[in-house]
């Protein structure tokens, strides 16, 4: 899931300062699960954003929605009626949403409540863990299920490295060293000869390095007569 | 200036609207200004009820449950001192003074506890005035 917080309340306000109709819109995916976006938050921040509006005698009007996942077109097409004579639109879902609903409606102002982080898990109540450092060319095979791009400090495909103490990462020492971690990890298995395995220098073509990644499923892309069958695009 | 002033009490069923119960019993007085709001566990409420309760035109907010260790849902007493912080912080990025809202821990048993709990906050808002926001709220 992807991590995310919002962003500071004054922040917000800055943004949405010379607005005057204020949509805050929420995602009930992961933003849900790391209690920054979703319904309960949605209502937290029209209520903050309210009571600054009175304070500060701005006159906002602020609405609120909530959809299942702001990442998908046909979710976010069930906000449309609500964005329309809007301002600007808060989004509290993570980057990807507040582009998807940008992309749907060019002529609505979008602008991000949240900071979004990472690719993660939740790892106690409140607390998320980065856990995938999505390189595009998964190692988790040869590092006992522990990725090293994102857990390591160092990213070290080889590790660990000349800072580890103690089970703990020099760079921090609230982080567990992911290269003791993945040690562990391969001992439990009986795969401690991958250690001894020199992993090569990265691939990073399929990383982020070179502008967008486009993924495409040939099978499930639309074939001109489909679309305009299904979509009724010409 | 207490007769004008509205304070908001959230009480937990078994603790804090207990002890108000009995202080009644037993003839202690305490402000009029007080608004209880009955709730089965402190642990019930969120930042937006506290929120929510400033914005219709409360002075100050108060959650009370009951005492640390002894809240019958085992943590919801705890739950509600981390969402009073929480509310802390958020009023004072509103503009409003984080002092008008607190948690308070009572037991049933302690009937003199509620009324000083109320004197509390009335001296709060005495000393802060009335919410910013009644000047501006109709």
């Amino acid at each position: 899931m992807i991590i995310a917080e919002q962003k500071p309340l004054t922040e917000i306000c800055r943004i949405v300062e010379n607005d005057h109709k204020i949509l805050v819109a929420g995602c009930k995916s992961c933003v849900a699960i790391c209690l920054a976006g979703g319904e309960k938050e949605v209502g937290i921040l029209a209520e903050s954003l309210r009571l600054y509006s009175d304070l500060n005698n701005k006159e906002w009007e602020i609405s609120e929605v909530v959809v299942e996942r702001q990442c998908e077109k046909e979710w976010v097409r069930e906000i449309g009626p609500s964005i329309e004579g809007k301002d600007s639109v808060v989004s509290i879902a993570c980057g990807v949403g507040a582009q998807v609903v940008q992309e749907l409606y060019p002529d609505a102002r979008i602008v991000s409540g949240l900071n979004t982080s990472n690719m993660g898990a939740p790892d106690e109540p409140g607390i998320f863990l980065e856990k995938c450092g999505g390189c595009g060319d998964c190692v988790l095979h040869l590092t006992g299920g522990i990725c090293p791009i994102a857990r390591c400090a160092k990213s070290m495909l080889n590790g660990p490295c000349g800072g580890s103490q103690n089970g703990k990462c020099e760079v921090n020492p609230d982080t567990p060293c992911a290269w003791d971690q993945i040690y562990n990890s391969l001992k439990r298995l009986g795969r401690l000869n991958l250690i001894e395995k020199v992993i090569p220098p990265k691939n990073w073509i399929p990383s982020s390095s070179g502008g967008p990644r486009k993924i495409v499923r040939a099978e499930a892309v639309l074939t001109p007569e489909e679309k305009k069958t299904k979509e009724g695009v010409d | 200036m207490s007769d004008r002033m509205r304070i908001v009490g959230f009480c937990c069923s078994h603790g804090a609207y207990s002890s108000a119960d009995l202080a009644g019993v037993m003839r202690i007085s305490y402000s009029p200004s007080v608004m209880i709001i009955r709730v089965p566990c402190a642990g019930r409420i969120d930042v937006l009820h506290i929120l929510r309760a400033f914005r219709d035109g409360a002075d100050a907010v108060f959650v009370a449950g009951c005492l640390e260790g002894n809240c019958h849902f085992e943590y919801g007493n705890f739950e509600a001192r981390k969402m009073v912080e929480h509310a802390k912080r958020l009023l004072s990025d509103i503009g409003i003074e984080a002092e008008r809202v607190e948690m308070f821990n009572v037991a049933s048993n302690q009937a003199w506890r509620f009324p000083e709990i109320v004197g509390e906050m009335v001296s709060r808002v005495d000393k802060l005035g009335l919410s910013p926001l009644k000047k501006v709220i109709k």
